[in-house]
């Protein structure tokens, strides 16, 4: 703020509040119509609208200057006239700062007890579930849902099939660095028939009804521009983050028309990296709860 | 020569009728509106996955409804009615006044089209596009000179009270709203607002905040200081208290828009000063409302059979408890709590429904039979019923607002030991549900009420079928 504006700022409140005050001085003094109680102020106007010039009640006096007073202390206090910064020295981002360093000394002991014991463990233990479930609820249910069992476009954490792996250092990856997935536009490459043919043979790699010549053509297509990131048999590659499309667990959808908009125009799911919003302690918390939801707490760290 | 003469000895009451019947129909179609977007909350299938029918388009359309159709035409009507009345002379010009009723319906028009396509500024309660916005500035240009001219022509030498308030609004609406506006126009249904940021917010909510200052309360007081002393038959109680707070009300509202956005990258100064000069609005607030109350003094027993002075006591019970609940809210721990919660829309509410409606519709009832020649509505029992209707259906509205709200910022703040969020944001809004169904009944109720009135003023009016041409008073020779 530049010091004229600064000291605009400070008149212009000063004067406001004087002036306002000034004005309820004077209109508080006694009146010659104080006398006479039926006495008006002597105007009319549209035949019988008239006034009386009654005082002022006492009480909304005080109350006028006792908000006046409450004000005035209070820019003394806090910052308010320009850039004075008041006698408590208070501003909203420090006070901020100190409620967010109270809180994590508060919860570092919690955390601390979680610290160095291996994510299959804490998918066991109901403290550190209770706290992974919090994190979860705070920054992963907006997109996976609040039972985690996911949305279009962002996948159910609770059923024990990965795009990017289901072993805890890879769930942890997941949610610490996040994920870019990059299936590449292929409308032009394939062409409309083409890309009709690549869908009834994905839909028929579920098992799911598609067009047997269409497929059977999609195949060889398949095997020449898919085969790269979804595998030959189409199982997919988790390294990649190229979904199992043999499942019939759908990311977007089973549709035949999502699938062909997924291949005509690509698709870029993102996870965001998550490490530098809740650090390293929640993180791990938070995966062995994905961890505990999905295999259920006996069999952590089983098959996949 | 004689038409002339004698159009000049008449108050012009044809612009005062036109805007009196919109301020019926727009309160209709706004609270409609309202009830629609109440009910898309309790039950979102209702936004029909049509785009033009989804709440945040239409949103937008019931705060413009309700604002400047209704309460706009309600102001339009009554500062017209009343400018002739206390001035004892016929408007200023009848050509522009009826530019400023066909324009401003123009204007109303043309958002209930662009609002739903999607065409808007996004600024809160200043969404129209450029070319409306200019098209506002036209008409409110026209409504001042009409306004200032027929006080210039005035034939008694004070200007009354309600004349000071309606005066202050007229002025201050212009400026907040040539200044918010300020926009490149790059495309008929586009345009870019100058201010950027954090500026752009402070410009907003200073606008914002005095439309609710000006617009919604220093015009509705101008309204209040007619129609409460004709209706009670008794003198307005203190023209002291008229000045100190007309003058502490209208330049202190103007510091208070950066309540809105405490604990944002506003500056703390410019937050602190919102604070307090918020604080220090509450007397003069009130002291309209004290002017209103105490008006009666003398008068109360006539609340027992006369219902429109029932509805002025009861929004300017409405008024008290909102300028005591809205410098409250601006606190700033208060504020913490409060602030993005529906305890913001429900002290809205009180102050909209409870103040700005209930004044409007006790002077409509009030003056509509005056617009006819006769002397009382169709039915006084009617009105009875629409005063209690509607009373019940606002106090079911802002105590669901109330506590849903608390319940919602209590909720949001709960922190865990282990310095999570107690509660995910949707269980707050699983907590909020039961309310949302009580306050689409409260707002039903009020639109209900509505119809009843709509109704009553129908039959009003079949009772007589002609206008009445009131002769403009001769002033008192002593005045």
């Amino acid at each position: 703020m530049s010091s004229a504006m600064n000291w605009l700022v400070i008149l212009l409140a000063i004067v406001n509040i004087v002036g306002a005050v000034w004005l309820l001085i004077v209109t508080a003094k006694k009146a010659p119509e104080d006398a006479d109680a039926t006495a008006t102020t002597g105007h009319a106007w549209d035949g019988d609208l008239v006034e009386y010039n009654k005082p002022l009640p006492r009480w909304w006096l005080w109350l006028f200057i006792g908000t006046v007073i409450f004000s005035i202390i209070y820019l003394v206090l806090y910052p308010g006239f320009g850039r004075y910064a008041g006698v408590l020295g208070w501003n909203q981002n420090t006070d901020h700062a100190a409620a967010v360093q109270a809180a994590e000394e508060k919860a570092r002991g919690i955390m601390a007890q979680f610290d160095g014991q291996p994510l299959p463990t804490l998918a066991r233990d109901l403290k550190a579930q209770s706290i992974g479930r919090n994190v979860f609820a705070n920054n992963c249910a907006t997109c996976h849902g609040s039972d985690a069992r996911g949305n279009p476009g962002f996948p159910n954490l609770a059923d024990n099939d990965w795009i990017w792996g289901g072993q805890p250092e890879q769930i942890l990856s997941s949610i610490i660095d996040g994920r870019t997935a990059v299936m590449p536009p292929l409308g032009a490459a394939l062409g409309d028939k083409g890309v009709t043919e690549v869908v009834a043979y994905v839909r028929s790699l579920s098992g799911l009804s598609h067009d047997r010549r269409a497929a059977e053509a999609g195949s060889a297509r398949f095997a020449t521009l898919c085969v790269a990131c979804h595998g030959a048999d189409g199982k997919g590659n988790q390294a990649l983050g190229a979904p199992n499309l043999t499942d019939d667990i759908w990311l977007y959808s089973a549709e035949a028309a999502s699938i062909a908009e997924a291949i005509n125009y690509g698709r870029n799911g993102q996870m965001p990296a998550h490490g530098p919003i809740i650090g390293e302690q929640r993180a791990r918390l938070v995966a062995a709860y994905v961890l505990h939801l999905s295999q259920g707490a006996e069999s952590v760290g089983g098959q996949q | 020569m004689t038409a002339v003469a004698a159009r000049q000895d008449t108050y012009n009451d044809k612009v005062v009728r036109q805007f009196t019947v919109m301020t019926v129909v727009w309160g209709i179609v706004g609270m409609t509106l309202g009830v629609l977007l109440a009910a898309q909350l309790a039950w979102p299938v209702l936004n029909f996955d049509v785009p033009w029918l989804t709440y945040s388009r239409l949103r937008p359309l019931h705060t413009s409804a309700v604002i400047f159709a209704f309460g706009g035409s309600a102001l339009f009507a009554t500062s017209y009615y009343i400018v002739q009345r206390t001035c004892h002379v016929r408007l200023f010009s009848d050509k522009l006044a009826a530019f400023t009723f066909w324009g401003w319906q123009a204007v109303v028009v043309c958002c209930v089209i662009t609002y739903p396509l999607g065409i808007t500024q996004s600024k809160e309660y200043a969404e129209p596009e450029w070319w409306i916005d200019i098209l506002i500035t036209l008409v409110w240009v026209a409504y001042a000179v009409v306004f200032f001219g027929t006080i210039a022509l005035r034939k008694v030498k004070h200007i009354y009270v309600a004349n000071w308030f309606f005066a202050a609004y007229v002025i201050t609406i212009a400026v907040l709203h040539i200044v918010n506006n300020l926009a490149l126009p790059v495309a008929f249904d586009k345009s870019y607002v100058v201010y950027s940021g954090t500026v752009d917010a402070m410009v907003q909510w200073w606008y914002g905040h005095n439309a609710v200052g000006f617009f919604l309360t220093a015009a509705f007081l101008g309204m209040m200081y007619y129609f409460i002393p004709k209706q009670a038959g008794r003198p307005v109680y203190s023209y002291r208290l008229s000045v100190i707070h007309f003058w502490a009300l209208i330049s202190i509202y103007m510091w208070a828009g950066p309540h809105h956005l405490q604990y944002t990258a506003l500056p703390d100064w410019a937050q602190s000063l919102g604070m307090v000069f918020s604080l220090i609005l509450l007397a003069p607030s009130w002291g309209g409302m004290i002017n209103g109350m105490m008006t009666l003094s003398g008068a109360w027993h006539k609340l027992r059979t006369d219902p429109i002075l029932k509805f002025m006591i009861v929004s300017l019970s409405f008024y008290g408890m909102s300028t005591f609940e809205g410098p409250m809210m601006s606190i700033r721990t208060v504020n913490a709590l409060s602030h993005y919660t529906d305890w913001t829309i429900g002290h809205v509410h009180s102050g909209a429904l409870g103040w700005v409606a209930m004044i409007t519709i006790g002077c409509v009832y009030a003056l509509w039979p005056k617009l006819v020649g006769l002397k009382e509505m169709y039915s006084t029992r009617l009105i009875d019923v629409h005063f209690w209707i509607m009373t019940i259906g606002i106090v079911l509205y802002t105590v669901a607002m109330w506590i849903s709200g608390l319940t919602q910022g209590l909720m949001w703040r709960a922190v865990n030991d282990d310095g999570t969020l107690t509660y995910a944001f949707v269980e707050a809004l699983k907590a909020s549900y039961p309310y949302y169904y009580v306050r689409a009944l409260g707002g039903l109720m009020v639109v209900a009420g509505m119809w009843l009135m709509a109704w009553n003023m129908l039959k009003t009016w079949q009772q007589s079928r002609q206008w009445n041409e009131q002769p403009v008073l001769a002033v008192p020779a002593t005045h």
